[in-house]
């Protein structure tokens, strides 16, 4: 079981509530998770990743066990804490008011 | 009974106010999607109660949301707004090249007959159609192709497509303004396009009279006289009698043709509204007066409108969509401030009350008239 946080803005777009949780199979890396968050939940599509380039939007991070994963590459394994479920996968508005 | 609904977007979510045909107590709902930047909203004219809304941040991207039932229930739709081919540049502040990139919807135009057709103007500049309700978007690409395309400019507030205007003799007319390019117009339903800036003067750039890169901040029609069209440009208030081919200034007795909406009393296709501001650095109404000037004469002559807006210590600005008109009789007019008020006026402008004081600031103002 995967977890994710999402921020508060997003949360409220896909309508949930906390963390929202799935199952993947095969490897479990940055790319796999928010293929199979967007599945879930298609108003997300284009929010976090460029809709084209499936790059990172500029003002977002991803960070898991205190570290920050944002710059590694979307096909590269996640920690095993966050493929066994021990550990949430965060989605982070880049630091700043507004 | 008729009633009024308005559709005000802000820095930090969407408002709907809705009031009876008197137009003197407002129900306000909202925020709808509060902390985002909702630049525009607009109901169809075909179905008052399909009503999209343009949501964005700098941290997620762009959204469109799309109410069915008046705005209290939203669905977002589709938000992949990608140009067509390679998009190459335009031109950067200082003059370099600067590579096309989407940042947000500025406005969006509903059919005038089909609520599931509506064009979105974004930024960096283009024009695009949805026939489906917004789940769809395609580039009209041929605005953003035209020959002159590598030379526009952005102006303060980004290079942005902010006014499309629908001219109901003939659907396959649309016009398009863009902030720092000007005015283009398609016979063709967007298939061509090609400037019509003639008359426009600028002393910003090299070459006043330039066909191309005027900074326009607003147009402005009368559904019963589409060929007459009115400009606020950044410096000049201007007026078109023949579809944009030929423009001329009407700034007259303005205190300052610096601004950024005008409009159109629903009723009255020669009055005219706009809000002087200081100047391009100083974007605050002049002498800390907020005035709505009218004109009746569709220009030329204009008349300052105070009854009920601050005379005093007022520094706030009325951005480029923040204006709109009602069509009950007689006519209501309407705009918000980057100061969070909204102002009503029942009586064409002659009285304003502040319906909305503590808003964010407002980027843009819709009327409905309903039955």
């Amino acid at each position: 079981m995967i977890r994710v946080i999402l921020p508060a803005h997003l949360r409220a777009l896909a309508r949930v509530n906390g963390e929202v949780s799935f199952e993947i199979t095969g490897e479990i890396t940055q790319r796999a998770v928010l293929d199979a968050l967007e599945s879930r939940y298609p108003m997300l599509r284009g929010t976090i990743r460029d809709h084209v380039t499936q790059r990172r939007r500029p003002y977002v991070r991803f960070f898991a066990c205190e570290k920050d994963l944002s710059h590694q590459r979307p096909d590269a394994p996640l920690p095993q804490a966050v493929a066994d479920g021990m550990e949430p996968f965060l989605v982070v508005g880049a630091m700043s008011g507004g | 009974m008729s009633s009024v609904r308005l559709l005000v977007g802000t820095r930090k979510g969407a408002f709907v106010l809705t009031s009876d045909g008197k137009r003197t107590e407002w129900k306000i709902e909202g925020p709808h999607f509060g902390g985002w930047e909702i630049y525009h909203m607009k109901g169809s004219a075909a179905n008052p109660n399909r009503i999209y809304a343009s949501q964005s941040t700098s941290w997620f991207g762009q959204l469109i949301q799309r109410s069915d039932d008046g705005g209290a229930t939203w669905e977002p739709v589709g938000n992949e707004f990608v140009y067509d081919g390679e998009p190459g540049t335009h031109t950067w502040y200082d003059g370099t090249p600067h590579p096309w990139e989407f940042a947000r919807v500025w406005h969006l135009e509903p059919s005038l007959h089909d609520p599931d057709l509506l064009y979105a103007g974004v930024e960096d500049a283009a024009l695009f159609r949805s026939s489906d309700g917004g789940r769809n978007w395609e580039e009209l690409s041929a605005l953003r192709k035209h020959p002159s395309g590598p030379s526009w400019q952005p102006g303060a507030g980004g290079m942005c497509l902010h006014t499309i205007l629908l001219d109901p003799r003939d659907p396959a007319r649309i016009y398009g303004a863009i902030s720092a390019a000007g005015v283009f117009r398609s016979d063709d339903a967007g298939a061509s396009w090609r400037p019509i800036n003639r008359g426009l003067r600028s002393s910003s750039i090299p070459d006043e009279d330039a066909e191309v890169g005027h900074c326009v901040h607003r147009i402005a029609m009368h559904p019963k006289h589409p060929d007459t069209l009115y400009m606020q440009k950044h410096w000049d208030v201007m007026r078109s009698d023949d579809g944009g081919e030929s423009w001329s200034e009407v700034s007259g007795n303005l205190p300052t043709d610096f601004g950024f909406p005008i409009d159109v009393h629903a009723h009255e296709p020669q009055t005219i509204y706009v809000v002087p501001i200081t100047s391009d650095s100083q974007h605050f109404p002049p002498d800390a007066r907020l005035r709505v000037y009218r004109s009746r004469t569709g220009g030329n002559e204009w008349e300052a409108l105070t009854n009920g807006l601050p005379q005093e210590h007022c520094y706030v600005n009325v951005l480029r969509d923040a204006m709109a008109v009602d069509k009950l009789d007689s006519c209501g007019v309407y705009f918000g401030t980057t100061g969070g008020q909204v102002y009503a006026s029942s009586d064409s402008g002659d009285h304003w009350t502040a319906i909305a004081r503590d808003f964010p600031a407002v980027l843009s103002v819709e009327a409905q008239t309903l039955p």
